[in-house]
C-alpha cells in the first residue's frame, strides 16, 4: 500500500511538472484505488466525531460506544440485528428471589487483552468498582450506571436515591451472583448496556481507572481510559492518533468469535459531505447516519445502505401548564387527528420509517396494537376544538436548530410539515426556533416555556420503561401534567419481576397513555449506515450495536 | 529593538485581560451551558443542576471568572467537554495541521502574489495586467468553502489527481515525531510519508491561499505603481542608474512596505479561512476544533482558542512592526 501510494504521488509530481494533465492522471488515480484493496484485512470506518475516552462506565455517547463495543464484552448482549437479549460473557443467567438475585454462568477460557483471566471474581470486581466509585466528579459521569442502579455506596450527588445494587458473590470461577435491593424491570436487558462492559481488574488498578478529576468546567480521565482500555472484546486497542483523528484496533486472536478483520480503524471526518466523498474514493469503507436524501445517490454508486430496524420514537410534545386549553383531552385529541402523519412519514422520513401509534417502537416487549389510534381527520379535529371551546387557539411551537437526531433528521422540515397541518385545522402557530444546546433543551425540558415541541428518544436497551418511564414517569416541565394513576401504573410495571407479566403491565400503561394523550407520537424513524460494495457481514442493529467482528472485505 | 519588543509585549497584557473578560462573559451569557453539553442527549434538568453545582457554575460570575483567570495563569485551560482531553493538549495536536496549512497557503500567496503584482505593474495596461486584475477580482469574491468544494470536485473526485481530504493516507504508517507530517517524513527519511503529506496539502492550501493571493497581487501592483511615480525614481533614472538596479534597489524595496502590512493582516485572517478549509478537507486542525467547539458549546475549548487567537494576532502584528524596521530603517529611528 505504501509503495503504491508513493508511486502514485511521484507520478502526480511528474505530470505536474511536465504540464500534461488530466487524462493520464485520472487513470493513475483509478489504479491507486484498486491498489487500496490489497490491504484486505483493514477496515476503515468514518466517524462523525472524536471519541470521549475509552472507559465505558464514564461514557454516554454513541461515537465512543461504537469503538468500545469492539473492545469490550458485556455479560449479555443483543442478538445481532435485533433487540433480543442473548448471552455473551455469561452463557446463562437466572433471576430468583423475585428478580432481586441474578445468577450468571460465565463463559470459560476467556481472557482479558492483558492476558489475565476473566472469571466471577472479575465480574464482582467490576460491579463493586462501579458501586463504590468515589468523588462527585466520577459519580456524575456514570450516567447510565446512575440511571439503572439509582445510586452508589456513598452517594455524593443530590439526585441519587437508594441504590439498587447490594452485593456480588463469586460462587466459583464461573458463577457470579448479583444481589439487588429491589427488582427492576430494566433487567436483564440493562446488562447489555455498553457502559456495563467488563474491564480487566488488573488493568483498572494498574492505570488508576477511578481517577476522574475536575479540571475547570470539565473532567479529565485516567491513563486507563485514555491509553490502556482493556476488555475481552474481539478487537484490542492499539492507539489513538489525535493529530490525524484515527483510532486503531487490532484483532484479538483469542476471542471466541474471532474477528475476520486484522485491523479496524475509526477515522474521524466531521463533515458529512467529507464522509461521503471519502467513501466514494475508497478512503473509508463505511460511515454512520447518511442523510436519507442521499440513500439513492449512494446506492447508484454501488454502496450498500443498511437500514436499521427502528428503535426510537419522534413525538410532538404538549405542555399542559403552558396553556390551560391543552389540559382538555379533546384539544390534545384534535392535535392528534389534525396531523397527517402518513403523509409526513412518506414524504419526509427515510424508507422503512413508520407512523407511531404509541411511545415505544415495535421491537419492544411492551408494544401493543391494542391502543386508541388517532387517524388523520381534519374535520373531526376542528369539531373537537369547537367542542372544547378552543377555536382560534394560539400555541407557541418550539423546534430545535443546529442538530439532527436519528429520530429527527431534519427538525425544520418536521416543524414545517406539522405546523402546516395544525394551521389547517384553525390553530395559530407561533414558531420558536432555538439551538439545541443553546436554549432549546433548557426552555423545553427545564423551564417549560413552550406549548408544543418536537423531541424524541432512542432506546438504550430493550425495556419499555426506558421509553415511557423516562417521558411520563413523573411530573416534568416538559409535559406539565400530574397524573398519579399513570405515574403509579408505570412504577408498578417497572417493579414487576416476571418478564411476561411485566410486558403485559406495560401494554396496559401504553393503552392508558394513548387514552390520556400527554403528547402525540409521530413516527418510528429508521436510521441507516452505509458501507462500501466490498464490505460483507455488517449487520445493522436497532440499538446501533453493530459488531465489526463479523465484517470482512470481499 | 529589544526594548521595542518588550514594550509591545507589555502593551498586550491589558488587551488580553479585557479580551478574557469579554470572552468569559460572552460564553456565560449564551443559553445552554457546559453541564448540558457534558451530559449529552439524555441530560435531565436535575442532572444538569447537580453538575452545575459540582462544577461551581452556580456561583456568582465574578467568582467564576477569577477562578478561571487563576487557572489560566497557571497554564490550566481545563479539558474539552467533547473529547475530555486537556484543551492545551488538543491544541498541541491540532496546531501542526493548521500551521502546515497556513504556511503552505502563505508561501503560495506570497510566492506568487508579489511577482505577479510586480509584473502586472511593470506591464501596466497590457494583457497580463488586465488578466491579473480580472483574476484577482474573482479570487477575492469566491468564498473559500465554495472554492474548496470546487477544487475537491474537479481535482480529487473527477480527475483523481489529489486526495479528497485528510492530512495523510490512513495506511501509510508514518512515524510521528513533531506532529508536522511533512517535517516528520523528512526527519525520519520516510520520503513517501512526507510526499504524501505534501500532496494532501495542495488543494486545501490552494483554496485557502486564493484570497490572500489576490489581495497581495493587488496591493503589490498598486504599491509598485505608486513608487514608480515617485521623484526619487526619476532622480535615479536621471542619474543613469540601470533599470534592473532601480527596480531591485529602489522600487521593490520601497513598494514592499505596504505589502508587508498586508501579509501580516492576511496571516491573521488566515485562521478564519482555515476554519472552513479544514472542515471541507477534513484536516483536524485549530479551525476544525473551533468549528466543533462552537457547534457543541465546548466552553473550555472556545475560551482557550479565542485567547490563543488573540495572542497569535498580537505576535503577528509585532512581527509586522519588526519587519518594517528591517525593510525601512527609518521606522527603527522613530
Amino acid at each position: 500500500m505504501l509503495q503504491s501510494r508513493g508511486a502514485r504521488t511521484r507520478r502526480i509530481a511528474l505530470i505536474g511538472l511536465s504540464g500534461a494533465l488530466a487524462l493520464s492522471v485520472t487513470a493513475c488515480a483509478e489504479s491507486q484505488r484498486d491498489a487500496g484493496s490489497d490491504n484486505a484485512g483493514t477496515f476503515i470506518f468514518g466517524a462523525a466525531g472524536n471519541p470521549k475516552m475509552f472507559d465505558p462506565i464514564f461514557n454516554d455517547e454513541g461515537e465512543t460506544f461504537r469503538i468500545t463495543r469492539q473492545m469490550y464484552d458485556t455479560l449479555l448482549q443483543n442478538k445481532p440485528g435485533t433487540a433480543e437479549v442473548v448471552g455473551s460473557l455469561a452463557e446463562k443467567w437466572e433471576p430468583s428471589n423475585e428478580g432481586k438475585t441474578w445468577t450468571f454462568t460465565l463463559r470459560k477460557g476467556v481472557t482479558f487483552h492483558d492476558g489475565t483471566p476473566f472469571n466471577a471474581a472479575a465480574v464482582c470486581f467490576n460491579f463493586d468498582r462501579w458501586f463504590n466509585m468515589k468523588g462527585q466528579a466520577a459519580q456524575s459521569q456514570m450516567i447510565y450506571y446512575g440511571d439503572v442502579f439509582e445510586g452508589f455506596a456513598a452517594n455524593e450527588g443530590d439526585a441519587a436515591g437508594d441504590p439498587v445494587y447490594k452485593s456480588c458473590e463469586a460462587k466459583d470461577d464461573s458463577t457470579a451472583v448479583l444481589n439487588l435491593n429491589k427488582a427492576k424491570g430494566a433487567f436483564p436487558a440493562a446488562f447489555t448496556l455498553p457502559s456495563l462492559s467488563m474491564s480487566s481488574p488488573e488493568a483498572l488498578k494498574k492505570y488508576n481507572a477511578d481517577q476522574v478529576t475536575q479540571t475547570g468546567d470539565s473532567f479529565s480521565y485516567s491513563d486507563y481510559a485514555n491509553l490502556h482500555p482493556t476488555g475481552t472484546g474481539p478487537f484490542k486497542f492499539e492507539g489513538y492518533d489525535q493529530g490525524k483523528g484515527e483510532i486503531t484496533l487490532v484483532r484479538n486472536d483469542s476471542h471466541w468469535e474471532k474477528a475476520k478483520l486484522d485491523k479496524l480503524i475509526f477515522k474521524v471526518i466531521k463533515d458529512e459531505n467529507g464522509r461521503k466523498q471519502a467513501l466514494k474514493t475508497g478512503d473509508i469503507q463505511g460511515f454512520d447516519y447518511p442523510a436519507p436524501a442521499d440513500y439513492q445517490l449512494l446506492r447508484n454508486e454501488g454502496q450498500n445502505v443498511l437500514i436499521r430496524p427502528s428503535f426510537n420514537v419522534l413525538y410532538l410534545g404538549i405542555n399542559q401548564s403552558g396553556n390551560p386549553k391543552l389540559q382538555d383531552v379533546k384539544v390534545r385529541q384534535a392535535l392528534a387527528h389534525g396531523i397527517n402523519r402518513d403523509q409526513f412519514v412518506k414524504s419526509k422520513l427515510a424508507e422503512g420509517s413508520e407512523v407511531a401509534t404509541e411511545f415505544v417502537p415495535k421491537a419492544i416487549a411492551g408494544y401493543t396494537e391494542d391502543v386508541p389510534k388517532y387517524a388523520y381527520d381534519p374535520e373531526k379535529a376542528k369539531q373537537l376544538l369547537k367542542e372544547a371551546g378552543a377555536e382560534g387557539l394560539s400555541l407557541k411551537f418550539y423546534y430545535p436548530t443546529e442538530i439532527t437526531r436519528p429520530y429527527m433528521p431534519n427538525p425544520a422540515d418536521t416543524f414545517t410539515s406539522i405546523s402546516e397541518d395544525l394551521k389547517a385545522i384553525g390553530i395559530n402557530i407561533e414558531p420558536i426556533a432555538k439551538p439545541w444546546n443553546g436554549g432549546y433543551k433548557d426552555d423545553v425540558q427545564k423551564l417549560g416555556k413552550h406549548d408544543l415541541h418536537l423531541l424524541g428518544w432512542t432506546g438504550d436497551y430493550n425495556d419499555t420503561g426506558n421509553f415511557i418511564g423516562t417521558f411520563f414517569g413523573r411530573e416534568k416541565p416538559e409535559f406539565g401534567f400530574k397524573n398519579d394513576a399513570l405515574f403509579q401504573a408505570l412504577s408498578a410495571a417497572d417493579a414487576t419481576p416476571d418478564e411476561g407479566q411485566r410486558a403485559q403491565a406495560y401494554q396496559g400503561v401504553n393503552k392508558q397513555i394513548m387514552e390520556y394523550l400527554p403528547a402525540v407520537p409521530i413516527a418510528y424513524p429508521t436510521p441507516a449506515l452505509v458501507v462500501g460494495p466490498k464490505v460483507q457481514g455488517m449487520v445493522p442493529s436497532p440499538l446501533t450495536d453493530e459488531r465489526f467482528n463479523t465484517v470482512s472485505l470481499g | 529593538m529589544l526594548r521595542f519588543i518588550v514594550r509591545r509585549l507589555l502593551q498586550a497584557i491589558p488587551t488580553l485581560l479585557i479580551l478574557s473578560i469579554l470572552v468569559f462573559a460572552w460564553l456565560r451569557a449564551l443559553p445552554g451551558g457546559p453541564a448540558g453539553a457534558l451530559l449529552g442527549d439524555k441530560a435531565t434538568p436535575e442532572k444538569i443542576a447537580e453538575l452545575n453545582q459540582i462544577l461551581g457554575l452556580d456561583q456568582p460570575i465574578f467568582i467564576q471568572y477569577f477562578k478561571f483567570l487563576g487557572r489560566v495563569l497557571t497554564g490550566d485551560f481545563g479539558s474539552s467537554l467533547i473529547s475530555t482531553q486537556p484543551v492545551l493538549s488538543e491544541i498541541a495536536f491540532a496546531l501542526p495541521a493548521t500551521m502546515e496549512l497556513s504556511i503552505a497557503a502563505l508561501l503560495l500567496a506570497v510566492g506568487l502574489g508579489i511577482p505577479l503584482g510586480y509584473v502586472a505593474a511593470r506591464f501596466r495596461g497590457g494583457f497580463l495586467d488586465n488578466a491579473t486584475i480580472m483574476a484577482t477580482l474573482v479570487g477575492v469574491a469566491v468564498p473559500v468553502f465554495f472554492l474548496g468544494y470546487l477544487l475537491q470536485f474537479v481535482f480529487a473526485e473527477k480527475l483523481g489527481m489529489f486526495p479528497v481530504g485528510g492530512r495523510q493516507d490512513t495506511l501509510i504508517g508514518a512515524t510521528d515525531v513533531t506532529g508536522f507530517a511533512v517535517l516528520d517524513g523528512i526527519l525520519t527519511q520516510e520520503w513517501d510519508a512526507s510526499w504524501d503529506a505534501i500532496v494532501h496539502l495542495v488543494l486545501p492550501a490552494a483554496a485557502l491561499a486564493t484570497i490572500p493571493l489576490a489581495v497581495i497581487v493587488r496591493i503589490t501592483r498598486a504599491s509598485v505603481l505608486d513608487v514608480m511615480n515617485e521623484d526619487f525614481i526619476r532622480t535615479a533614472q536621471s542619474k543613469g542608474l540601470a533599470g534592473p538596479t532601480i527596480r531591485r534597489r529602489h522600487v521593490l524595496r520601497n513598494a514592499l512596505l505596504p505589502v508587508a502590512t498586508t501579509i501580516g493582516l492576511q496571516t491573521g485572517l488566515l485562521l478564519g479561512g482555515a476554519v472552513l478549509t479544514e472542515r471541507v478537507f477534513n484536516l483536524n486542525g485549530i479551525g476544525s476544533l473551533l468549528a466543533e467547539g462552537i457547534e457543541r458549546r465546548d466552553y473550555p475549548r472556545l475560551q482557550a482558542l479565542i485567547l490563543l487567537g488573540a495572542v497569535v494576532y498580537v505576535l503577528v502584528n509585532m512581527l509586522v512592526d519588526i519587519s518594517y524596521g528591517i525593510i525601512d530603517p527609518r521606522v527603527r529611528v522613530r
